[in-house]
């Protein structure tokens, strides 16, 4: 069973995972004021994987991946994110935030600025790439997502969909080594979502090591290489895809999937 | 997109939606019962009133004179303001080198054409020029370089009142930004700071402030300086107007939504650079109805300045009612005083709508 929403067939032959370690998290603790968000989090991410958190609503995913690029600031343990560690120290927040692309739930475009300026903001502000050479890029990534003939338009102007394809192509302007996603399409109608999956299986089939929070179980199924569970906080139990929802282990996660999957 | 169909040639609108002007007339001001009885009664009033107030205003006016006394029609008596002339416009700036005024006011219309029109040749230059006119005016107002000096204490009418609004307008919109950036930041000294500042100052009336930065400014400097009346003066309404201007600015920014933010910072901007890429030109652009107001007022509060001895255009209107060979004219001086403003603030808000429009085409959202 693969209810995945595209028909797309994946070329797995560029998807493997490498030793190197990408994301690593040792018991990591957060709390928003007394309420204890995130506990005791471990987790090795390897470059090139591709992980999806799943887990009920108000289980700390977004809360999670947040953290990951410093959106988020937490109490207790490490977070070390290609070598780099995440403390106080501005300046490693700004270098982890400009390896790390984040696509979220609403888009968030900047409303006021074309398409192409959405593109090429980060990389001229962040990377003083010269204007002419960032405007390439852009409309390189612009066309990725199969949208160049956007480029002068302004974000209002489109549609959901294509905001949010928008969006991928604003992260991959700057070259990020690791892509965060929480719940890309669960903005989208339906016939809008498989064009944003199918953005995302193209990024994974380059190889890019993925975090994605989404409701998606086909993409998880057919994509991931490990499915990651949460509740309350914290993660219950992590697989790869087929073990996950065929032998889930917890009852947590068996309520979670039968819920999910409406069995 | 496959569109095979020709293009429909354009017909003209049917009977019913061609009016002639006299059925328009017809229509919509005596189209019923109570449209019409308010029609006839406007009428009436128009009648009634329009003729004497353009009689008194024009018609049967006198234009020039040396004295009350030489009006004679019955009409208004604007030889009041054609003798003063000079006096309504720049105070008691000295004859000899009141061409500098000349020179500066001149100037301003183009200074502000290159600042808030878009479309103009030259603009890259222009913007510069902009940018320089408030040194190069109060060069030639003050004097230096070469120019003889002239007292601020010279300086009155429309000029001062122009220095008092412009100023406070420059000043305000910059330091209301930061006022307001302050008042949001996470560092409690800052942001602390930012409120006691803008609170107080909203709760004092402008007078207060006035009054305090002529007699109370002083005392901080240090000992054997002194400092301009006017300046104080120019102190003391850009910080009132910067208070006004922080709340306008900071409703703006609490409209933004979050994502915002977080999108800027998953970029690897940095907080100024988010700030001036993404929220700025966002949140004023949301407020500008409310930025132009805060002008308007500031513009009109200037008055205040007579306060503290200084001789504004409304400063010079008194001073002529009370005048011996004038006195009593306040119908006149006080129906072009009020013109004046009239129209710098009608045009603020015209431009305060062009932009709004302009703004809204360019992107909707
Ligand atoms: N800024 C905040 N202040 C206080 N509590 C918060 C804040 N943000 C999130 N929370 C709480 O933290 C918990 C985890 O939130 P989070 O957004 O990470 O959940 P989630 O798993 O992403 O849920 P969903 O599937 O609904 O997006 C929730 O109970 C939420 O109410
Ligand atoms: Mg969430």
């Amino acid at each position: 069973m693969s209810n995945l929403k595209t028909d797309r067939k994946i070329d797995y032959s560029k998807m493997h995972v490498s030793e190197e370690v990408a994301i690593q998290i040792n018991q990591m603790n957060k709390w928003y004021g007394q309420f204890h968000v995130l506990r005791d989090i471990d987790l090795t991410v390897q470059r090139g994987e591709r992980i999806v958190i799943a887990g009920p609503s108000g289980s700390g995913k977004s809360t999670l991946i947040r953290c990951i690029n410093r959106l988020e600031e937490h109490q207790q343990g490490q977070i070390i994110v290609d070598g780099t560690e995440l403390t106080s120290d501005l300046k490693n927040i700004d270098k982890i935030r400009s390896e790390v692309g984040m696509c979220f739930q609403h888009f968030n475009l900047f409303p006021h600025l074309t398409i192409l300026e959405n593109c090429t903001l980060a990389p001229i502000w962040v990377r003083n790439t010269p204007k002419k050479e960032a405007e390439e890029i852009a409309m390189h990534f612009l066309e990725k997502v199969k949208i160049p003939e956007q480029a002068n338009k302004y974000p209002g102007m489109l549609s959901g969909g294509q905001q949010q394809r928008v969006a991928i192509a604003r992260s991959l302007c700057m070259k990020p080594r690791i892509m965060l996603f929480d719940e890309p399409t669960s903005a989208l109608d339906p016939e809008m979502i498989k064009e944003v999956l199918d953005t995302m299986i193209e990024l994974a089939e380059e190889g890019m090591t993925m975090l994605c929070v989404t409701h998606e179980m086909g993409f998880a199924r057919e994509v991931a290489n490990r499915v990651i569970f949460m509740d309350a906080g914290q993660i219950v139990e992590q697989n790869e895809p087929e073990e996950f929802f065929n032998n889930p282990q917890s009852e947590r996660t068996k309520l979670f999937l039968s819920q999910i999957l409406g069995h | 997109m496959s569109f095979t169909k020709e293009l429909i040639p354009q017909s003209p609108p049917p009977a019913s939606v061609r009016t002639k002007p006299l059925d328009l007339i017809r229509k919509r001001l005596f189209g019923s019962i109570g449209s019409a009885v308010s029609s006839i009664l406007i009428l009436y009033l128009l009648v009634r009133f329009v003729p004497p107030i353009l009689n008194w205003l024009i018609f049967s006016a006198d234009w020039v004179g040396s004295s009350r006394d030489d009006c004679t029609s019955g009409g208004a008596c604007w030889a009041v303001i054609t003798a003063r002339f000079r006096l309504f416009v720049v105070g008691f700036y000295p004859a000899e080198d009141v061409w500098r005024v000349w020179i500066v006011l001149a100037l301003l219309p183009v200074a502000l054409a290159f600042a808030l029109v878009e479309k103009i040749p030259f603009r890259r230059y222009g913007l510069i020029f902009a940018g320089l006119y408030p040194l190069i005016a109060a060069l030639l107002l003050a004097g230096g370089l070469g120019l003889p000096e002239v007292a601020t204490s010279k300086w009155g009418g429309l000029l001062l009142t122009l220095v008092c609004g412009l100023t406070g307008i420059v000043v305000s919109l910059p330091l209301g930004v930061i006022l307001a950036l302050g008042r949001r930041s996470n560092l409690p000294a800052i942001s602390s700071l930012c409120v006691i500042f803008i609170e107080f100052v909203r709760g004092v009336p402008l007078i207060t402030i006035l009054f305090m930065s002529s007699v109370m400014l002083p005392l901080f400097l240090p000992p054997g300086t002194t400092m301009d009346q006017m300046v104080r003066a120019l102190v003391g309404i850009s910080l009132f107007a910067s208070a006004y201007m922080a709340e306008v600015i900071r409703s703006g920014l609490q409209s933004i939504p979050a994502g915002q933010y977080e999108a800027a910072n998953a970029l690897g901007l940095s907080y100024w650079q988010s700030m001036r890429l993404i929220i700025l030109p966002q949140a004023l652009k949301i407020v500008i109805p409310g930025i132009v107001s805060t002008f308007i007022s500031l513009f009109k509060d200037t008055s205040l300045v007579l306060i503290i001895g200084l001789y504004d255009l409304l400063g010079i209107a008194n001073a002529t009612i009370t005048d011996t060979k004038w006195i009593g004219l306040s119908n006149e001086v006080y129906v072009f005083t009020a013109l004046v403003y009239w129209v710098f603030c009608f045009s603020m808000s015209r431009y305060s709508l062009f932009l709004e429009d302009k703004l809204h085409r360019g992107h909707k959202n």
